[in-house]
C-alpha cells in the first residue's frame, strides 16, 4: 500500500461500508430464509427472484416511511442512540482485516556508534526505511492497516455500541425500553470480562494486539482453535451475549418487554439500531474467524495463487467463507436454544465463564512461561471443560431448582409481628 | 370449583447430567434437529400459483343443486331459512309450473346474503332434498356488498361451475329427488 492518500482510503471506506451494508441486507434477508427454511416454511419469495430483492425493498421502506417522534421522550439522546449505535458498530470495522494482510513490522534496533557512546542512527533510519517500505509496498486487506491497538481498539468500540442501547432505552421514557437497556448494561458489564480474558491467552501467544500479526502467528503455527478451544467457546458465548443475540438477547426479548430499546422506534431510526446490530454481528463473526480460526489462512491453501490479485482475491474469500459461516452460525443457534433467564445469564458469566477464564488464562500463561509444547495447552484447554461439566454435575452445591419453603419467624417478639 | 389436592401433580425437571452439564453436546443434538428442518419438506403453500387441495366436505360459497332435468331442485319449504343461524337465506316460493310433476312448490326468488352467511352448513343438514350443499369455493371476492348477494341465477351458476370443474361433484342420488318432494297424498 503506497503511503497515506486520502483519496484511496475514502474510496476503501466508501467501497467497505458499501459492502458490509449490502451485507447487512443480505444478512437479514439470510436470517428471514434461514429461520423460515428451520421452521419449514418458504420465507420471503416475492420481491426479484426468490425473494432476493428483498432488502432493497426494506430499505427503501425504511427511508420512506413517516419517522414519529413520540412526545415524551428526549428527543437529543432519542435521536443521538440510533445514530450512536450505528456509526460506533462501523467504525469497528476499520481495523478488522477482511482479505491479505502482512503484519507491521518490528521497531529497528538502534546501534551503539563506534566510539561506544552516542547512537547511530544512520543505519537504522536507512533499515526503517527500506523495512517501512516493503510493507507499503504490500496489499493490506485493511483499512487501517498496522494499527498495533488493533483488537483493543474493536472491544473498546464493541461494548461503546452498547451505549447506543443505553441511550435509546434511557431517552424513551418507556418502562419496557429502561429495562430492556437495564439488562443490556448489566450484561455487558458481565460479558466484558470473559470475552476479553479469553482473548487474552491467545495476545500473549502472538505477542502483539494488532490483528494482522495474530493471522501471521496462526499461518505460522497453527490455528488458535487447536490450542485453546475453551477459549474460543468462551469468547463465541460473550460474543453472542454482546451483540444481543438469542440465547441472551434479553434486552429485546420480544415476548417480554415488546421490544425492549426498541419499543419506541419506527421507521429509519429503527433501521439503524438493526444495521448496527448485523454490523456487530459481522465484526464479531470476522473477530471469530481471525483471532480464532487463522484469518485467511487454510491449511496452505492460501498461496495456491501467485499472481498478486489473484492472491488477494483467494485471501479474502476464504476470511469472507469462514465469516459467512459464523454469522450462519448466529442465525443457527437462535433456533436451537432457547433464551437463558435473567439469572442464569448471569450466573453463567460470573460463576462460570470468568473464573473459568482466569483459570485458563494462568495455563496459557504456564505454557508460554516455561515454553511448553502448545499442545499442552490444548490438553489444560479440553481438561478444563470437562471438569467444569464434571463439577457442574456431580457437585452440586447449591441447587437452583431446589423448592423454596416459607419460612415463619417464630422467634420474632408480638409487637414486632404486629 | 377448586382442583383437588389429589389432581395436581408435581413435576421437577430432569437433572441435566454430565454430558447435559458440558452444554455443547445437548447444543449439538439440538443442531442436528435445526440443520434438519432446513433441508425438510416446506409446509407453504404459495398460494396464488398453488392451489389449497381442500377436502370435500369443506364449507365454502353455496350452490343449487340442480336435478337431472336441470331444474332448481329446491322445494321452497323454508327449511335451510328457518335452520340459518345468520338468517342470511331469503326465499319466495311459487306454486311449482304444472308441468312439474314431483312438487308442488318451488322457490320463485332464492337469496343468500353470502356477507351475512358463518359458513356453518346447517342449510345443508337441514335441506330434505338436498337442493342446498356447500362447495369448496373458497376465494370469495366482490366489489360491493351488493355483487356478494346471490341469487338463484348465480347460486345455480355455481351448481355449474363446481360440477363442470371437477371440485365438487353431484354428491347425492344423481340429480333425483327424495321422498320429502313427493306430493302429499290427497283423499
Amino acid at each position: 500500500m503506497p503511503e497515506f492518500d486520502l483519496l484511496t482510503t475514502a474510496i476503501i471506506i466508501g467501497g467497505l461500508v458499501l459492502i458490509v451494508m449490502s451485507l447487512v441486507g443480505y444478512a437479514t434477508l439470510a436470517e428471514r430464509k434461514v429461520s423460515a427454511w428451520i421452521q419449514d416454511r418458504v420465507g420471503p419469495n416475492r420481491v426479484g427472484p426468490f425473494g432476493l430483492l428483498q432488502p432493497l425493498a426494506d430499505g427503501g421502506k425504511f427511508f420512506l416511511k413517516e419517522s414519529p417522534i413520540p412526545s415524551h421522550v428526549d428527543k437529543v439522546f432519542y435521536l443521538l442512540a440510533p445514530a450512536a449505535a450505528m456509526a460506533i458498530a462501523l467504525m469497528a470495522l476499520a481495523v478488522v482485516p477482511w482479505g491479505g494482510t502482512t503484519p507491521p513490522p518490528k521497531p529497528v534496533a538502534v546501534e551503539m556508534a563506534a566510539d561506544g557512546k552516542t547512537l547511530d542512527y544512520s543505519k537504522s533510519v536507512q533499515e526503517y526505511d527500506r523495512v517501512q517500505g516493503s510493507y507499503r509496498d504490500q496489499f493490506q486487506g485493511v483499512i487501517a492497516p498496522g494499527l498495533d491497538i488493533g483488537i483493543v481498539y474493536v472491544f473498546a468500540l464493541g461494548s461503546l455500541a452498547i451505549y447506543g442501547v443505553i441511550l435509546g432505552g434511557w431517552s424513551s421514557d418507556n418502562k419496557y425500553s429502561l429495562l430492556g437497556s437495564l439488562r443490556s448494561s448489566a450484561q455487558i458489564i458481565s460479558y466484558e470480562i470473559p470475552l476479553g480474558m479469553s482473548i487474552v491467552g491467545v495476545v500473549l501467544f502472538a505477542g502483539s494486539l494488532n490483528l494482522e500479526t495474530i493471522i501471521a502467528w496462526q499461518k505460522q503455527n497453527g490455528w488458535f482453535l487447536m490450542f485453546q478451544p475453551l477459549a474460543f467457546l468462551m469468547f463465541m458465548v460473550s460474543v453472542y451475549a454482546e451483540c444481543n443475540r438469542l440465547p441472551f438477547d434479553l434486552p429485546e426479548a420480544e415476548q417480554e418487554l415488546v421490544g425492549g430499546y426498541l419499543t419506541e422506534y419506527g421507521s429509519l431510526k429503527f433501521g439503524m439500531f438493526m444495521l448496527g446490530e448485523y454490523t456487530h454481528m459481522i465484526t464479531t463473526s470476522f473477530l471469530m474467524s481471525i483471532v480464532f480460526w487463522g484469518g485467511w489462512s487454510l491449511f496452505g491453501l492460501e498461496d495456491s495463487f501467485t499472481d498478486p490479485i489473484a492472491a488477494a482475491v483467494l485471501k479474502a474469500s476464504i476470511l469472507g467463507a469462514k465469516m459467512l459461516g459464523f454469522l450462519l452460525l448466529y442465525i443457527v443457534i437462535r433456533w436451537t436454544i432457547p433464551r437463558f433467564r435473567f439469572d442464569q445469564l448471569m450466573a453463567l458469566a460470573w460463576k462460570i465463564l470468568i473464573p473459568l477464564s482466569l483459570v485458563h488464562l494462568l495455563a496459557a500463561m504456564i505454557v508460554r512461561q516455561y515454553g511448553l509444547s502448545m499442545y499442552v495447552l490444548t490438553g489444560i484447554s479440553i481438561g478444563l471443560f470437562i471438569a467444569v461439566g464434571a463439577i457442574a454435575a456431580f457437585y452440586k452445591i447449591a441447587p437452583d431448582n431446589a423448592p423454596r419453603r416459607k419460612v415463619i419467624p417464630k422467634m420474632l417478639p408480638r409487637v414486632m409481628v404486629g | 370449583m377448586p382442583i383437588a389436592a389429589s389432581d395436581i401433580k408435581w413435576v421437577e425437571a430432569p437433572k441435566l447430567g454430565f454430558l447435559g452439564q458440558l452444554y455443547l453436546p445437548i447444543v449439538y443434538d439440538g443442531l442436528k434437529t435445526t440443520v434438519s428442518h432446513i433441508f425438510s419438506k416446506k409446509r407453504t403453500e404459495s398460494y396464488p400459483e398453488q392451489e389449497p387441495t381442500l377436502p370435500p366436505n369443506y364449507r365454502g360459497v353455496h350452490r343449487l343443486n340442480r336435478d337431472d332435468q336441470d331444474r332448481v331442485k329446491c322445494v321452497a319449504c323454508y327449511m335451510c331459512a328457518t335452520a340459518c343461524p345468520a338468517h342470511c337465506i331469503d326465499i319466495v316460493a311459487a306454486p311449482a309450473p304444472a308441468s312439474w310433476t314431483d312438487r308442488e312448490k318451488y322457490p320463485e326468488t332464492f337469496v343468500i346474503d353470502e356477507l351475512r352467511c358463518i359458513y356453518c352448513g346447517m342449510c345443508e343438514e337441514a335441506c330434505p332434498v338436498d337442493a342446498i350443499e356447500l362447495t369448496t369455493l373458497y376465494d370469495l371476492t366482490g366489489l360491493s356488498r351488493e355483487q356478494l348477494i346471490f341469487d338463484k341465477e348465480k347460486l345455480l351458476s355455481v351448481f355449474d361451475i363446481t360440477t363442470k370443474a371437477g371440485t365438487d361433484p353431484v354428491r347425492s342420488r344423481s340429480g333425483a329427488l327424495g321422498p320429502a318432494s313427493e306430493r302429499p297424498v290427497t283423499a
